[in-house]
């Protein structure tokens, strides 16, 4: 225990916002260095964090940040670190990284206001996954969205503006209720150590509501986290949005920002209201089914490359919903194997999409693609690793966790399982069709193909070598988080126990 | 018998005397002759006299007295808001220091009218008294009807004016009504007396006393533009003054709660089952109505107006609680919403000056790229209305929320939260704006006050003639100005400067931008700029855009949001004071 250092999680979750200024307010040239200097070093401290957590106390928050903030309305400021957030945040970080240093290479126009809200987003989305305070929690979830309509709004594509307002109404409108579910669930729970107020998890945790408060609540908090995943049927605001944001940004908010809904389900929706979470496991699951097939199947349908990483992100969300939503402690860890894995992925994937687009004259169709593989060996090897990844090749971490998750469903819902693993194929289909007839397949009438320069291999080729080395030791992140995961099952499993006896005693 | 004149604690009521006093040397002030005594000392003394009434009332903070017979009460609750309308006139103030209104209804009448609306609204938080409640009901609301129509050569704002009069006048007229009836019923006039009376007579459903509570609701609802008493409050906020418009959404709104609270929560509490739904349900209907009614308009005063009344529907909630959090979730909301709507205005007084397009949306076309000293506070403080996080509005949002929760009112707690989701529409229009359109965009025909010509309202004032054209009078570095002017050079410059900066970090701006002349150079020459040289090209489509040196408005504009932010990250400051005045009124309930 004492073997374990200090770690400042405020100086991790502030870095980026304050080069962020720093990146406001320097001459433009070094704005983009300054937000690449934000996102690296909270990159190191993350790895520092992935070495020296204890995965025998993963359960536990580590490295606890606790301070009042504003005893009135029972907020604290509060930050920690268990199984459950650890491989999150350094997947926020890495992307962040990736990300920044692309836009380095790439600077856009007014670069120190989107080093501005570049760093301000990674600070929100550290913050939402670091936070152990409800209150603290729904306002970093809120808070993203800020930098998000920003970036959208002004470096996006040719309808950003209204894509930017859709995407902000759609997702908001879950979090405000969610804001109204924390507030009930925090006031009506009284859990605070005098019975006074108390935002605070693990305050929470010990005093659960009534089931019939409980469902209503869960409600909200599960609209707001089903509409950020995006998953069917909320994701009207998803292809508006992909279609219209800037690519190394898209490349976070499909990596990163997703997660923080999915990760809420754990953090917060199963071990605060756990009767709920059992009565609408049903509900969910079948809605996380539903977003596979339709995803698979959009996804194999459309022809714009970004839409196809999109509709895909459904089908994979919709996975990680199931594992969550089996209720075991199996399945969720696979979740968060997948949570990884899926960011890991996802995030190249994108940065290749800008690549073939500069190869294919600024088309992102795939029409206007094909052959780009000829003259691009090392392009589309990595293409390729990051394709064979995301469709769950055995081999990859990815077939762990999509394994984990349905073996946890198969336990808890056979029929389920059964029709889940119909969307593993579909996942091939159309990863391997997007491959295909952008890399092989005849020369597109446009195509001007060329390898990968040294400026975007440095972006990429670290985030393949990720994806590897994380192929070869999945196991890392099933140790440091199979004990958070069971602590954040638990709860909604000793729900299940009695209605499932009673179930299995009525035949 | 011998009359026996009421013993008067002199200390307690010294803020009213403060600003009553102010009030009259102001008035009697501005008939000199002097432009320096006029334009300058008037306002400058009006900013002492709220000042001295804020620092008299925080004083006093912590003293809790009923005064001059029983009829007012100066306790934290009043204290609380006496500081917020103290600060929501000192802006009043600054943004009105260089306006058209006060120049031509005189400067002396106009300051001396809002130092006696704030004497009002002073009066009627502090009234503990039927009658009390109506005299500074009256009080606050006779000179606004006069500002509204200060600006007396434009038809609308004498529209503005005339429409709140007679409005104005039904709400005073039903107000008055009902104090009777709830006169009658409870045999008093005195607070106490009336909740001792509700109780001991078994008031709670006595049809003389609940219409009569009817009416008082209706007579209030029409000065806090609660829906549907509403329909005046966009008109009347787009014809007024902008100044006065920032005044009274924000000081008004203070002052129509602060006697709901008082009135409701200590006098009627003894009712509460009976009108605490009927009014759950007005808050609702408010919300609805409010935020449907902004959707689609593209004057921003409008569109305030329609916030102010859906943001009057969410304080509504803190008042239907009636209970210790809800006062104070009520009061933490009246100052967070005073500090986001004024940097709004502020901005919008500021860009009024500079273009011709009025406070249409698409004077803020291109803020965010020309002006980012502007386009910052309005971002702030249109997300801080919609209730975004690290805001004040935030918090105010999560206190009320609480409040409504707590006494198992939690559908209105869901109200809030969706009134708040369909707020965005249209508090993200104006940040797009800001941000993401060009000004070349602008294509909606301006609508610029005639200026010129006779004056339409008989009895203007002769300074009206002296200078017509605040642009003009400003191009021409008046020399009244003086060491006033000098003084502030230093703050003007640093808005200067960064304007300048941004114009060459532009979006159009790259190349373009270099060899611009910089306008903070000549800002630091002591050269006033007619007419910006454009470090943004896009300024030259067709609205000109006059740099109008303006440093308070600014100010104004910046001071808020700062305290918008600060508060939205550390609200402990403002929520002590919110719970003293929510302990003030809870040691009565």
């Amino acid at each position: 225990m004492s073997s374990q250092l200090t770690i400042h999680l405020s100086i991790l979750l502030y870095w980026p916002a304050a080069f962020a200024l720093l990146g406001a307010i320097a001459p433009r040239r070094i704005a983009p260095a300054m937000a690449l200097i934000g996102a690296l070093i909270p990159l190191g401290y993350a790895v520092v964090l992935l070495i020296d957590f204890d995965a025998a106390r993963g359960q536990t928050l580590q490295y606890v940040t606790d301070a009042k903030w504003i005893p009135d309305l029972g907020i604290r400021y509060k930050l920690g670190i268990d199984g459950l957030n650890l491989w999150l945040v350094a997947l926020t970080t890495l992307i962040s990284a990736a990300s920044a240093l692309w836009v380095a290479f790439r600077p856009t126009e007014r670069p120190r206001l989107f080093a501005f809200h570049f760093g301000v987003a990674e600070t929100a989305v550290l913050g939402a996954f670091l936070a152990q305070d409800l209150a603290l929690f729904v306002l970093f979830f809120d808070l993203m969205l800020v930098p998000f309509y920003f970036l959208v709004g002004q470096w996006g594509g040719p309808a950003r503006v209204a894509a930017t307002v859709k995407m902000v109404i759609y997702t908001l409108v879950g979090s405000l209720l969610m804001l109204a579910g924390a507030v009930a669930t925090a006031t009506l729970a009284d859990a605070g150590p005098g019975g006074g107020i108390s935002f605070v998890l693990s305050d929470l945790v010990r005093a659960p509501l009534p089931e019939s408060t409980q469902r209503w609540v869960f409600i909200t908090f599960a609209l707001a986290f089903l509409i950020k995943m995006p998953a069917f049927p909320f994701h009207g605001w998803m292809p508006d949005t992909y279609r219209n944001m800037p690519l190394p940004v898209l490349a976070i908010f499909s990596a990163v920002l997703s997660k923080v809904a999915a990760y809420g389900f754990l953090r917060v929706a199963l071990p605060l209201f756990p009767d709920a979470a059992v009565d609408f496991q049903l509900t969910i699951l079948i809605l996380a089914l539903v977003s596979i097939v339709y995803g698979s199947a959009m996804a194999f349908t459309t022809r714009e490359v970004r839409l196809v990483l999109g509709y895909s992100s459904i089908a994979q969300l919709g996975f990680i919903t199931l594992g969550i939503f089996s209720l075991t402690s199996k399945g969720a860890q696979g979740a968060i194997l997948q949570m990884v894995n899926h960011g890991l992925v996802v995030a190249p994937l994108f940065f290749i999409v800008a690549l073939l687009a500069e190869r294919s004259h600024g088309s992102e169709s795939l029409r206007d693609m094909g052959g780009i593989a000829f003259r691009g060996p090392v392009l589309a090897t990595l293409f390729l690793i990051v394709a064979l990844a995301t469709l769950a090749m055995p081999g990859s971490a990815n077939f762990v966790g999509e394994f984990l998750i349905l073996l946890g469903l198969f336990e808890a819902k056979r029929a389920i399982a059964i029709i889940a693993f119909l969307g593993v194929a579909m996942a091939s289909v159309y990863m391997l069709r997007a491959y295909i007839r952008a890399m092989h397949n005849r020369t597109g009438t446009e195509v001007e193909s060329r390898d990968i320069s040294v400026r975007d291999g440095l972006v990429l080729v670290p985030l393949v070598l990720a994806i590897i080395a994380f192929a070869l030791y999945p196991q890392a992140a099933l140790d440091d988080g199979e004990k958070g995961v069971q602590a954040a099952v638990r709860p909604a499993q000793q729900a299940a126990q009695p209605t499932d006896t009673v179930a299995e005693a009525t035949p | 018998m011998k009359a026996e004149a009421p013993h008067i604690d002199f200390a307690a009521i010294s803020p009213l005397i403060a600003l009553l006093t102010g009030s009259c040397v102001v008035l009697l002030l501005g008939l000199f002759r002097s432009g320096f005594v006029r334009t300058q000392l008037v306002p400058l003394l009006t900013v002492v006299s709220l000042g001295a009434a804020a620092g008299l009332g925080i004083w006093q903070f912590d003293d809790e007295k009923s005064v001059i017979a029983g009829s007012l009460r100066m306790d934290d609750l009043t204290h609380t808001l006496l500081m917020l309308f103290a600060a929501a006139g000192i802006a009043t103030v600054l943004l009105a220091w260089r306006s058209l209104a006060a120049r031509e209804a005189g400067h002396g009448e106009f300051f001396s009218l809002l130092l006696a609306c704030v004497l009002g609204m002073v009066l009627l938080v502090a009234a503990e008294d039927l009658v009390a409640v109506f005299i500074g009901y009256e009080l606050l609301s006779i000179p606004l009807y006069v500002l509204c129509a200060t600006e007396l050569r434009r038809e609308r704002s004498l529209e503005s004016g005339l429409k709140y009069l007679i409005i104005g006048s039904v709400g005073s007229a039903v107000l008055l009504y009902g104090l009777a009836f709830v006169y009658g019923a409870a045999g008093s006039t005195g607070f106490g007396e009336i909740a001792r009376g509700i109780e001991a007579r078994g008031l709670a459903d006595d049809v003389l006393f609940l219409t009569g509570v009817g009416l008082v609701v209706t007579g209030l609802a029409f000065k806090a533009s609660v829906a549907p008493f509403h329909q005046w409050t966009p008109d009347v906020y787009e014809g007024a003054p902008t100044p006065i418009t920032a005044f009274m959404a924000v000081a008004t709104k203070a002052a129509a709660f602060g006697v709901f609270l008082r009135l409701f929560d200590v006098a009627l509490i003894g009712a509460a089952g009976t009108w605490a739904p009927a009014l759950a349900v007005l808050a609702v209907a408010t919300i609805v109505i409010g935020n449907v009614g902004a959707l689609g308009q593209s004057s921003l005063k409008r569109l305030l107006a329609y916030s102010s009344v859906a943001q009057a529907g969410y304080m509504l909630a803190g008042v239907v609680v009636s209970t210790q959090l809800g006062v104070q979730a009520t009061v933490f909301y009246l100052a967070a919403y005073l500090l986001m709507n004024l940097a709004a205005f502020a901005v919008i007084v500021v860009r009024e000056r500079e273009t011709d397009l009025g406070d249409d949306i698409s004077s803020m076309y291109g803020l965010g790229a020309s002006r980012p000293w502007l386009a910052w506070p309005m971002t702030i403080a249109m997300l801080s209305l919609a209730g975004f996080p690290a805001t004040a509005g935030f918090f105010g949002k999560i206190n009320l929320i609480q409040a409504v929760v707590e006494q198992e009112y939690a559908w209105l707690g869901v109200a809030i939260v969706l009134g708040s989701a369909l707020s965005l529409a249209y508090y993200l229009r104006v940040v797009a704006a800001v941000w993401m359109r060009a000004p070349g965009e602008a294509t909606v025909p301006a609508r610029l006050p005639s200026a010129a010509g006779r004056p339409l309202m008989a009895g203007g004032s002769p300074e009206a003639d002296e200078s017509p054209l605040e642009g003009e009078s400003q191009a021409t570095g008046d020399g009244a100005d003086g060491g006033f002017s000098g003084a502030q050079e230093g703050s003007d410059d640093i808005g200067a400067r960064a304007a300048g900066a941004s114009g060459t970090s532009g979006a159009s701006g790259g190349a373009t931008g270099e060899g611009q002349p910089d306008p903070a150079h000549a800002a630091a020459e002591g050269r006033t700029e007619p007419a910006d040289p454009g470090p943004a090209p896009a300024a030259s489509a067709g609205d000109a855009v006059r740099r109008v040196r303006q440093p308070e408005a600014l100010a104004v504009a910046l001071v808020c949001t700062v305290g918008t932010i600060f508060f939205g990250v550390y609200p402990s400051p403002l929520l002590d004071f919110a719970r003293e005045a929510g302990a003030a009124l809870g040691n009565l309930f």
